[in-house]
């Protein structure tokens, strides 16, 4: 048996970057399962996923039929003159029975509250909003209804949140780990000229290169850059610049500058963060296949389930989809991760 | 092979998958490839026919040429899966095949990514899969598979014809027990 305390059932949100992975997250146990569209208003706009309009609502009525909701993701950031995308993007989700809205953008937020007043707003991890002044400025202003959490937060400080704001609070429990100003990171202009915020893309696929070395050894490029090299039997990760390997002039090995190819896992904080007045867990990954997602998603209805009926979780079994293949708690745990 | 003891149904099926096509790599060596031409050329076009939706998450590499290296087979296998002229053709370790992409790696994981049933990402974290030349295609051919309802394997096991009865048979003793889902 395990502590619980007291808390309410939290919701399970799941990704899914195609449809099959939406219904696999679906039938694996998902309370709500998020997804975008094939276009840059979307912050995993990456080739070959996503949903077109038709899809979205073919997703829609297959989730609403198990219950399930569907969550759409307009999450990058609206620039001049191409606000019109972002528009449309808001309207198809709208029009296609969406459960809610997930932005980012302030301009975005507006016309949401502005013409869907009736569809439920969700405030982005990409807003970067992590105190409750900042919260309570969204919910004001905008109705939303709840915030995704940036992961820079302990559980203690979600806990203090939880108290002083007024809408849900949604928590990232598995998956991809970046950099922790999310939402700012330039990083990926720098190297491939299209930005994560605006264009909805980290490392673009056409802009990434494996190239195999004489020694066995595989270098990573992006765009211009080397950034990491590893030997034929070393994990690695994503070619992501903030998990590249680099040299500088104090250091003549290659090290780890910004993050680790690692994953979130909170699977033994999961009854801390219920406590602490999360409403819904989320896992990260719409880039992944439909077996990671049933995996995951299977994973964490079993725990969910167990911590509500007050059994101890089980949650082994899930290292081998880790990035790098190791797993960790980031901020929740401790602000001294690294 | 003759100690070899099974536990389970699972573990023989496990050890087939993992040894078959080394197995069968080995016996095929010295064979010419051109028997293998026309059932691959069939496979081609059942895919292309039965799974239209493929082609739309190819989107600009609709027409692109992969390199598929299974470590285990004495060949290599060509794909270029243009709908009106699709292509899957046997070729020489030493061939100089022009390509955009390759995807390399032993045969089960390989396997079990076309069969909707392993993680591709975390392959590719592990090593297990490599890949090289066009990623953007590469990736593409990845999400196009996993967005199917079932999977390519399912569709190949329900060839008819005596000449794909092999075929049916390898692919149900390769097939490993669940790792994954078939939706």
């Amino acid at each position: 048996m395990t502590d619980c305390g007291s808390f309410e059932k939290p919701e399970l949100v799941c990704p899914a970057g195609t449809p099959a992975a939406l219904r696999t997250a679906v039938d694996a146990g998902a309370d709500a399962v998020y997804c975008g569209l094939a276009n840059e208003t979307n912050a995993r706009n990456f080739a070959g996923l996503n949903f077109s309009a038709q899809a979205l609502e073919q997703s829609i009525v297959y989730a609403h039929q198990r219950n399930a909701k569907v969550l759409m993701a307009v999450n990058s950031f609206a620039t001049a003159p191409r606000t019109s995308l972002w528009h449309d993007a808001v309207d198809i989700a709208a029009n296609a029975g969406a459960d809610a809205v997930i932005v980012a953008d302030i301009g975005v937020a507006a016309y949401v509250a502005a013409n869907h007043p009736d569809l439920r707003l969700h405030l982005s991890v990409q807003a970067g909003a992590s105190s409750p002044e900042a919260i309570r400025y969204y919910c004001k202003e905008f109705g939303v209804r709840r915030v995704v959490l940036p992961r820079i937060l302990t559980v203690g400080e979600i806990s203090a949140i939880h108290r002083e704001i007024p809408c849900e609070i949604e928590a990232f429990v598995f998956g991809n780990i970046g950099m922790m100003s999310e939402g700012r990171c330039s990083l990926t202009n720098y190297a491939a000229g299209i930005s994560t915020n605006m264009h909805g893309v980290c490392s673009p696929a056409s802009a990434v290169r494996y190239v195999g070395n004489s020694d066995g050894s595989t270098s990573a490029e992006l765009g211009p850059f080397d950034i990491d090299c590893y030997s034929a039997q070393q994990p690695t990760g994503y070619p992501t610049i903030c998990k590249g390997r680099y040299t500088t002039p104090d250091r003549s090995e290659p090290y780890y500058a910004f993050e680790e190819p690692i994953s979130l896992n909170l699977s033994s904080l999961l009854p801390d963060l219920m406590r602490a007045g999360v409403t819904a867990l989320k896992i990260e990954g719409r880039q992944r296949s439909r077996s990671y997602v049933h995996m995951v998603v299977s994973a964490y209805r079993r725990a969910i389930d167990d911590i509500s009926a007050g059994l101890q979780p089980d949650l082994t079994g899930l290292a081998a989809l880790t990035e790098g293949g190791k797993e960790t708690q980031g901020a929740f745990k401790t602000k001294k991760w690294r | 092979m003759s100690n070899t003891h099974f536990e389970s149904l699972h573990d023989q099926r496990s050890f087939i998958a993992q040894t078959l096509p080394g197995l069968f790599g080995r016996v095929i060596a010295p064979l010419p490839l051109f028997p293998i031409q026309p059932v691959l050329l069939r496979i081609v076009r059942e895919v292309t026919k039965n799974r239209p939706e493929l082609f739309e998450r190819l989107g600009p590499h609709v027409r692109s040429t992969f390199i598929i290296e299974v470590n285990e087979l004495p060949f290599i296998l060509r794909l270029c899966p243009d709908p009106e002229r699709p292509e899957l053709t046997a070729h020489r370790r030493s061939d100089s095949i022009s390509h955009d992409a390759k995807i390399s790696g032993p045969f089960a994981p390989l396997f079990d990514v076309m069969d909707g049933r392993a993680d591709s990402d975390a392959l590719f974290f592990s090593r297990d899969i490599t890949i090289s030349g066009n990623t953007e295609a590469a990736v593409c051919l990845r999400s196009a598979l996993d967005d199917l309802d079932g999977s390519i394997v399912e569709d190949l096991m329900t060839m008819r014809g005596p000449l794909y009865a092999p075929l049916r048979f390898a692919l149900s003793h390769l097939r490993r027990p669940h790792t994954g889902p078939i939706i």
